[in-house]
């Protein structure tokens, strides 16, 4: 095995598990602590790739703000709330992980019968990932899109501060 | 064992090129993370002391200055750098105490509460330069010198909110959960205007690479050449000194000090978050907030005080400058001299500004949650976007009027801009100024209460 | 040996990438079908939104095309914007959906999505 795919195959078994215990733990805040450890292992993910600024951007949007917001409210529920929030029946949890699975057959059958061993064969720029070849381009081509998404920022936060805020 | 013999071609260390495959980077990387490690460890107990001293000092008392005195036979005492030794004795205490883990803590998150709080002291550290990058410095420092620098410091400082919030849930106790939920909330505030204002810097600088940045403020003060002789630090300027402002206060909420410790306000949540931990468990959190404070002073002095540079003075430019003629060896000496001194010169800036952070806990006392946040979202954010948006009208005049349009453009967008904080953001609605007196009122007075 | 970024993308194949996005995107689909926690639905929301940004990450990297260099028709810049747009907008619906979840808490003083059905006839 080559350094490359050990590397990758480290980063996805943690992803993996990270996800799992983010699915299946019944306390939400060691779900949240997976999700961060997840959201880490993607960011590697986006290093091996070559997209430097996206991979510090998931850590710090997502790592950094969004899951200290979940925990903040996971942990102010739990201030709150008496009894656990149970699960589903169990036939409807087998239901759902059948049809998972069929899901994941079906798609990843799809990827490795087309081939699914594409290497790297095109060679991206050498700026692929780089800051400053995202800024240009998204104050450029994208900055009607990038207008509509801050926004779409500001709307949220004016909608949060209404909808948390007390009334009187 | 080429890249021994290789370690001579410093040019080709540097790029990597003579060494690749052959195990050289590695033994580099390893090196390279030692030398910053290794002092950095030694200077937390010292600034543990530093900080006793200091604030005896301030409070008029004497402070640990005992520990290390040798007494002669005669009578006679000799003591070994003024009590520094009472530091490390500390540190052996903290090791050896009981370690204590109550029933009710959720083990796995209990034990690894601290080491996440620990983690991003220290690995901020990757990219944090401590000398320059000419010579032999350039191999050394920083450990990695990568183009993203400036978001790396924002994600990793952002990491900081999981220890102590994962800590106060861990330990099952409602004070350290309350300072856990007040950590993250301060945390998440603060982070904003802690990164607008740096990215006014950004903006100046046209780069997020630290180095750079600190390269850059080598220039001529303000981009005029007459003024050649001082450097041009950020803070000089006049959108580097809000940042500046806006930065630091941002950076004693972000390390949890005092004004802003409310997370450990010990009047009102014993010891907050750390209340259940003991023993080293304790010492690890303890260790965390000095490292992060050591180095968040470090990047503060790297971003807006010209990095490793003892002083904003152009020594080389002095040196050749014709008309000062017998002296011009004596400041060659003396760039020779902050050259090789460098990284003493970023040592003594971060401790700088440590010595601030102490002198702020000693002057100010705990801010109340509603001010906490009124400060954080209703002025320091403003302010530094007002800041940021100024700077960019600023940038955009000088390049297209020239110098002289610059700061004209800049001083009219600073006026409005205060112009319109005076009407809009220093007032509320109800006509009270936001500014409020700092006296203690009872909020939620129970008479108040009864009475209605 | 320490391999450089365009190594690594030589040696891992693109189905190996999309083999984990699709993992990690199934996965979470089934944590918003079998949870009843508000709050845990929302991350597996959160799991499945970021799987789909590796996913469009790896085939920005792996299958450029189009134009070239900076124009955004060029695959391998516009994948990257897509992935920032997906990253502003979970934002702004981490802290609605957080702020409605806060505010259903405060009248009803329980969290659980089957009960939420008010408007059910």
């Amino acid at each position: 095995m080559t350094g490359g795919m050990l590397g990758f195959v480290i980063v996805g078994i943690i992803a993996f598990i990270s996800a799992f215990f983010v699915v299946k733990s019944e306390d939400p805040v060691r779900s949240a602590i997976g999700l961060v450890v997840n959201f880490l292992a993607i960011a590697v993910a986006y290093f091996m790739l070559g997209a430097e600024f996206l991979g510090i951007t998931q850590v710090m949007v997502y790592a950094g703000a969004i899951m200290v917001l979940f925990l903040f409210v996971v942990m102010i529920l739990k201030l709150g709330s008496r009894d656990k929030v149970v699960d589903r029946a169990p036939l409807q949890r087998t239901a759902a992980i059948m049809l998972g699975i069929a899901l994941l057959a079906m798609v990843m059958s799809a990827v490795i019968g087309a081939d699914g061993a594409v290497a790297s064969s095109v060679e991206v720029g050498p700026d692929f990932g780089k800051p400053q070849t995202i800024g240009k381009v998204l104050f450029t081509a994208y900055v009607w899109p990038f207008l509509l998404a801050s926004i779409l920022l500001l709307v949220g936060v004016v909608g949060s501060i209404l909808l948390a805020k007390r009334k009187g | 064992m080429e890249w021994i013999t290789a370690l001579g071609d410093l040019e080709g260390l540097k790029s990597g090129a003579t060494v690749y495959g052959q195990g050289g980077p590695w033994i580099l990387g390893l090196i390279k993370v030692v030398t910053f490690i290794l002092p950095y460890l030694l200077i937390v107990p010292i600034l543990v002391w530093w900080e006793r001293r200091l604030l005896s000092w301030m409070q008029d008392r004497i402070g640990p200055n005992m520990t290390g005195t040798y007494t002669f036979k005669d009578g006679r005492k000799f003591k070994i750098l003024w009590g520094i030794p009472q530091a490390f004795v500390d540190g052996i205490k903290i090791f050896l105490k009981e370690d204590i883990t109550p029933k009710a803590v959720d083990k796995f998150v209990y034990f690894t509460a601290p080491a996440v709080a620990l983690f991003p002291a220290f690995a901020l550290a990757g990219v944090v330069p401590w000398g320059p990058k000419e010579g032999i410095y350039g191999l050394l420092t920083p450990i990695a010198d990568v183009e993203i620098g400036l978001l790396y410091i924002l994600a990793v400082s952002s990491l900081g909110a999981y220890g102590v919030v994962l800590s106060g849930y861990a330990s099952n106790n409602k004070y350290s959960l309350m300072g856990g939920l007040r950590a993250s909330a301060q945390l998440i505030s603060y982070e904003l205007a802690m990164g607008v204002s740096l990215a006014c810097i950004v903006l100046a600088t046209g780069s997020l690479r630290i180095t750079e940045m600190v390269q850059k403020q080598e220039g001529d003060l303000w981009g005029v050449s007459q003024l050649g002789v001082i450097q041009n630090w950020n803070i000089f300027t006049p959108f580097g000194f809000i940042a500046a402002i806006v930065f630091l206060v941002a950076l004693v909420a972000e390390t949890n000090r005092a004004p802003f410790d409310l997370p450990e306000a010990e009047n009102e949540l014993i010891a907050g978050y750390h209340t259940e931990y003991s023993s080293m468990k304790f010492g690890v959190f303890f260790m965390g907030e000095y490292a992060a404070m050591f180095l968040l002073s470090g990047v503060f002095m790297c971003t807006f005080v010209g990095g490793y540079n003892f002083l904003p003075i152009d020594w080389a430019q002095l040196s050749q400058t014709a008309s000062l003629g017998p002296a011009q060896p004596i400041f060659a000496f003396i760039d020779q001299a902050q050259y090789w001194l460098a990284p003493l010169g970023f040592i003594a800036k971060a401790f700088g500004g440590v010595t601030l952070f102490v002198w702020l806990r000693a002057t100010l006392p705990r801010l109340r949650y509603d001010q906490l946040m009124n400060l954080g979202w209703k002025q320091l954010l403003p302010a530094a976007v007002a800041n940021f948006i100024v700077v960019g009208i600023w940038l955009v005049a000088t390049r297209l009027y020239g110098s002289a349009g610059g700061w004209i453009a800049a001083i009219v967008s600073y006026a409005l801009t205060y112009l319109f904080f005076l009407k809009f953001v220093f007032k509320s609605k109800t006509g009270k100024p936001t500014f409020e007196t700092r006296t203690v009122t009872m909020v939620n007075s129970p008479a108040k209460k009864e009475a209605s | 040996m320490i391999l450089p970024i365009a190594t690594i993308v030589q040696q891992v194949p693109l189905g190996a990438f999309l083999g984990l996005g699709l993992t990690l995107f199934i996965m979470g689909g089934v944590g918003v079908l079998i949870r009843r926690n508000p709050v845990v639905v929302f991350m597996c929301i959160e799991l499945m939104l970021n799987s789909v940004n590796l996913i469009l990450l790896s085939f920005a990297r792996y299958l450029p095309s189009g134009g070239a260099g900076e124009s955004p028709m060029n695959s391998a810049v516009s994948g990257q914007m897509m992935v920032i747009f997906v990253m502003a907008i979970a934002a702004a619906e981490v802290a609605v959906g957080l702020g409605i979840i806060m505010a259903i808490f405060r009248s009803r003083n329980e969290v659980d999505i089957d009960d939420m059905s008010l408007l059910k006839s």
